[in-house]
């Protein structure tokens, strides 16, 4: 695979850095403020997607930005795994934007540029960490990350917010720092680089198996952003935060980031053949089996739509480690594929749970009884979302949990299968009574519901366009599926 | 040989101003900005020049009035002093900018006195770095701890008392250190410091050589405030002047471990520091790790953003203790580059402590409510600063960081690696505590809170020195194959 | 025992150093009176200056003034003169002593305006009010 130095991957990453800039200058002018905020946004998606035919080639592109430690600079990277990454979030984004617009509007929220800013800088960090090129380069951006993501949660001020954001930068913050940046110098010690390489770097460095597991423990926790239990805490406390930022950042960017930079670790600094070796598969697939399954009971008893949604999700992010821990080629393509699938289908939900509070004000899956009678189009995409998260067709869901488990069978891990199938039953469990009880439940409070109308455009159509994508993803799965394989078995 | 002799006008240049400062100064007060300033800025560019040089054709030594060493007192420039000569002259010219308006609105009516103590002390930084003589040394260690004592007492209130204390403790330190020498000389009959290195191991070790060591390093370890030394520390640099605060928190320590290198390698020499002491090199390692921990304890108790930040200075004094007796190139590395990064740290954070004093007069965590609001570009420095001293990359911080945590795990100083994680964890949580008061506290009464930053020259040196952190880490490749792989003492 | 005690005969005038250091030492941790300790640290500082100039004496030296002509001619015996090198450092350490003292003093008597008293119990009793 040949790289090319260009300036492309500093723009993408940066354009939305340096956007943060005219958005917080235009702090008194909403409508100039928010145009900013899309034009940023559609530029990325561009200079993302101009990437995209040269990498299906099979060709790349690098820049690095300085030498910092020999052997280390921090360099970015355009490979097809980070590719696939960079498309999703960039795509999504975009709807997210338009979706922000509407809801902070509608809910007349405060602190606006400071919200739409953090925004900002945290995409340009999501990026960044898709396209680095080494372990060091990755650390630093989901540092970023975790700092820029910080004020979002802590939108409200209130002592609530507050409470929520010490949890969430104890969570974060004390995991990478605690754990994953001493298995990175660890790593460093032994091999002397941190570059990510297919086959990876660990091979035959003379790490002991004891070792190589301890590290594998300390990445799989140290990036605590995957939600991997018990490191899980922070994402439900997270959902104080305003919806598009859960939609966002804890159902795409932030937590997916975590799953990539462990998939990155397993894939290309460990490598597919040496946790094979050492048998080390066996760990990944029983601490992702055990959250898969506890998360999705606990999301059964979960009230809170958001909640529920949030411990959705970090049993789904388990998928993903769960498929890359089989160690088979279609197990590693599901999970690579899931990035993508879960992303647009978590995201509609995310996106019909604050349509709903911003139309309705619920909350609380119990007072939604009846609610999609009033709002049939958010509730059908709310449908469409949780098909896809469920894993049946025609949603794009299927096609990364058919590779699952295809996975499972041909790694002969029939546990891993059983696990698959009861969780896939979980999940159908906490989301079907949602859409049920929308459609069909009589409602609790009929004179007050009388007013309820759809969610306003700028809410209605994001949402809408991504429950579309997601069934596109399903007829349609080509691209992502290129890119997963490539980013495999170049 | 070369002759260049810029270096000597880089510390007689402050020392001679100190003297107009105070004569001139007397006539009123306005001549003293622009003297102070005019030696310090021209001290700046001529360190850089000493450091080109020295770069580019090789450390020399200087007789000072051509007396032959080891007779005469010896200058050494090398890679490392000249780097210390550079970062000294730079932040104490950034910390002038910012003390200038402090002290006239703290000291008013003293700024020629002030003035005149703070460049000597200067100058004497400066001595200090490129002596090569041990008496030498001492008189100069005590210049510097003499100005320290009455810029310190300048304070307010219970400073003189603190001054007095540290005056009880640096004097027993400076004993100390005067009692190793006095040994080292009976010994060897000489105060150069290469001479004295060239006869120690024909000696062959003994328990004089190890008693003038021990004696040396403890008065050292005063000075630097290592953890248990520490106790004179927090009160004399948090009721120091704010002024004084800003020059004496960044370069004190930093210098005092420079000077502990120094000794420890151009007299002792590493082989009979490590090869044949090695229960005292991993001693060493357990005892700064231990003094990471507990300093970084005491810090979390505190209600006060300066008296925390002196106990995270004692904390950070562990940090370089530790780096440099895990005997190996990598931690000496670490060390080398953590003085530069953390003296830079540190005077991005006292810069803020002063802006923020210099405008509301308080520290106290309850006094920082909605700061963010009313100082947005000081506290986007004091964020900077904050980031840094947790580690976070592309900050200078993480890169030492991550020579020492490196250096720990080659030596296989495990303790040393997990205090240093420690440390980072409790500083992330000392910092966000202060940023959580600071941004989202006392925001409910939004309309109230006006914008009210310090003056344009406190900000100048603030932002700076922000921007400076961030483009040390991104440039510490170069900085550490250019200059510090250069400075690392013989041996590594 | 004996042994013990010739050590102590053979280098005496070390060991009474030792003894004024630790006076020293014990005035400077032990007394509550500021300017006790600080003439506590006085005395550790003679002890550190005797010990030095002690290091340059010799048994039937004398002092080293000589004759320029005479040593020109004959050379000098350094047997004959004791060693004046640790007596110079002597006078730079103690013009660092007095120095010393004398800020000392001055911030004892900034501290003794503060607080009427330079007893720290008192001092300590005042800041708790």
């Amino acid at each position: 695979m040949s790289y090319h130095t260009s300036i492309w991957p500093l723009a993408a990453v940066l354009i939305s850095l340096l956007g943060a800039i005219p958005i917080m200058l235009s702090d008194r002018r909403p409508n100039l403020r928010e145009s900013w905020t899309i034009l940023i946004a559609f530029t990325k998606v561009m200079i993302v997607a101009s990437m995209l035919p040269t990498v299906l080639n099979g060709g790349g592109f690098v820049f690095t930005i300085a030498e910092v430690i020999p052997n280390v600079p921090i360099e970015l990277r355009v490979d097809a795994m980070g590719m696939f990454f960079a498309l999703v979030a960039s795509i999504l984004w975009l709807f997210t934007s338009l979706y922000s617009i509407g809801y902070m509007r509608a809910l007349d929220e405060h602190d606006q540029t400071r919200y739409f800013a953090s925004f900002a800088v945290a995409i340009s960090a999501t990026l960044g960490v898709a396209f680095s090129a080494n372990l060091l380069t990755l650390y630093l951006f989901y540092e970023m990350l975790s700092l820029s993501t910080y004020p979002l949660v802590t939108h409200h001020n209130d002592a609530e917010a507050k409470t929520s954001g010490r949890k969430y930068l104890t969570y974060i913050l004390g995991t990478s720092i605690g754990l994953a940046l001493p298995a990175m110098l660890i790593v460093y010690s032994f091999a002397g680089t941190l570059d990510f390489k297919i086959g990876g770097i660990l091979a035959g460095t003379g790490a002991t198996p004891q070792t190589l597991a301890l590290v594998l423990i300390l990445f799989l926790f140290g990036f605590a952003k995957a939600g991997l239990m018990p490191f899980h805490g922070w994402l439900p406390a997270a959902m104080v935060a305003p919806t598009p930022v859960s939609a966002f950042l804890h159902g795409v960017a932030v937590v997916k980031v975590g799953v990539f930079s462990i998939l990155r670790v397993i894939f290309h600094i460990f490598g597919p053949d040496l946790l094979f070796e050492v048998n080390l598969g066996v760990v990944i697939t029983t601490i992702a089996s055990i959250t898969i399954l506890t998360a999705s009971l606990v999301a059964l008893t979960q009230d809170n739509l958001k909640r529920r949604l949030a411990y959705s999700t970090i049993g789904q992010l388990a998928y993903m480690i769960l498929g890359a821990g089989m160690l088979t080629a279609a197990g590693m393509t599901g999970g690579l594929l899931h990035i993508a699938m879960h992303a647009f289908g978590k995201i509609t939900l995310f996106f019909c749970a604050g349509a709903i509070y911003v139309a309705a004000g619920k909350k609380y899956i119990s007072q939604m009884d009846g609610l999609g009678r009033r709002m049939p189009l958010t509730y059908l995409a709310f449908m469409l979302g949780s098909i896809s998260i469920i894993g049946m067709p025609p949603l794009g869901g299927f096609i990364s949990k058919w590779n699952l488990v295809i996975g499972a069978v041909n790694g002969d891990q029939l546990i891993l299968l059983l696990v698959l199938l009861t969780s896939t039953l979980l999940n159908a469990a906490y989301f079907m009574p949602i859409v049920y009880r929308g459609f069909f439940a009589k409602a609790a409070d009929p004179v007050f519901d009388e007013g309820i109308k759809e969610a306003p455009l700028f809410c209605l159509v994001p949402l809408l366009a991504t429950a579309c994508a997601s069934m596109t993803l399903f007829f349609y799965p080509d691209i992502f599926l290129r890119l997963a394989k490539l980013a495999l078995f170049p | 040989m070369t002759t260049s002799n810029l270096h000597m006008y880089v510390m007689a240049v402050p020392l001679i101003t100190a003297m107009f400062v105070n004569m001139l100064g007397r006539i009123s007060p306005k001549y003293v900005a622009p003297l102070t300033l005019g030696a310090l800025g021209f001290s700046s560019l001529a360190s850089l020049g000493v450091l080109r040089q020295v770069l580019e054709y090789g450390g020399y030594s200087y007789t000072v009035g051509n007396w032959a060493p080891p007779m005469g007192i010896e200058l050494v420039i090398d890679p490392l002093s000249a780097l210390m000569l550079l970062l000294i002259s730079v932040v104490s010219l950034l910390a002038t900018l910012s003390a200038l308006p402090m002290v006239a609105k703290e000291q008013a009516g003293k700024e020629h006195l002030f003035f005149t103590l703070y460049l000597i002390l200067i100058a004497g930084l400066m001595g200090l770095v490129m002596t090569g003589d041990a008496f030498n040394l001492y008189v100069l260690l005590e210049i510097t701890s003499i100005t320290t004592y009455g810029l310190i007492a300048m304070g307010k209130g219970r400073a003189p008392l603190a001054s007095f204390n540290y005056v009880i403790m640096g004097s027993v330190g400076a004993c100390f250190y005067l009692l190793g020498v006095g040994y080292l000389y009976i010994l060897t009959g000489s105060l150069n410091m290469a001479d004295i290195a060239s006869i120690l191991p024909q000696l062959g070790g003994g328990a004089a050589v190890a008693t003038a060591l021990g004696f040396i390093l403890v008065g050292l370890w005063i000075k630097m405030a290592l953890f248990p030394l520490h106790g004179w520390l927090p009160n004399a640099y948090s009721l120091a002047p704010t002024g004084a605060g800003l020059l004496v928190a960044p370069l004190m320590t930093k210098v005092s471990i420079y000077l502990m290198i120094r000794v420890m390698f151009s007299v002792f020499g590493a082989d009979y520091l490590f090869v044949q002491n090695p229960l005292v090199q991993s001693g060493m390692v357990w005892l700064a790790s231990a003094g990471i921990i507990c300093a970084s304890c005491m810090a979390l108790a505190q209600r006060n953003l300066k008296r925390m930040l002196t106990y995270i200075i004692v904390a950070e004094v562990g940090y370089m203790v530790g780096g440099v007796w895990l005997a190996n190139s990598i931690g000496m590395t670490g060390a080398i580059l953590h003085i530069v990064n953390d003296a830079l740290m540190t005077l991005c954070l006292f810069l803020v402590v002063a802006a923020i004093a210099y405008r509301t007069g308080s520290l106290e965590f309850d006094n920082l409510r909605g700061i963010y609001k009313r100082m947005p570009i000081t506290m986007a420095a004091f964020t900077v600063g904050a980031f840094s001293m947790i580690g976070v990359p592309p900050t200078a911080g993480f890169f030492s960081k991550w020579y020492l945590i490196l250096g720990g795990i080659e030596a296989g100083h495990w303790e040393y690696v997990i205090a240093l994680l420690f440390s980072s964890l409790i500083n992330a949580v000392l910092f966000f505590r202060i940023i959580e008061i600071a941004y989202f506290d006392g925001r409910g009464e939004q309309g109230k809170i006006q914008r009210d930053e310090a003056p344009l020259i406190m900000q100048g040196p603030l932002v700076l020195t922000a921007v400076a952190l961030i483009a040390i880490g991104l440039g510490s490749g170069p900085l550490v194959q250019g200059i510090i792989k250069l400075a690392l003492p013989a041996g590594f | 025992m004996e042994d013990f005690l010739a050590i102590i005969v053979a280098k005496y005038n070390y060991w009474l150093y030792v003894v004024l250091m630790m006076i020293g030492f014990y005035a400077m941790i032990g007394k509550r009176n500021l300017v006790k300790k600080l003439i506590g640290m006085n005395i550790f500082q003679t002890a550190i200056i005797l010990m030095f100039v002690s290091a340059g004496a010799k048994f039937n030296a004398t002092i080293p003034i000589l004759n320029k002509y005479e040593v020109l001619k004959h050379g000098a015996d350094a047997t004959k003169v004791v060693n004046p090198l640790p007596h110079v450092l002597m006078l730079t350490a103690i013009v660092v002593g007095v120095s010393v003292t004398g800020v000392a003093l001055a911030i004892l008597i900034r501290v003794y305006r503060e607080y009427g008293t330079l007893e720290e119990d008192e001092i300590l009793e005042k800041l708790g009010q």
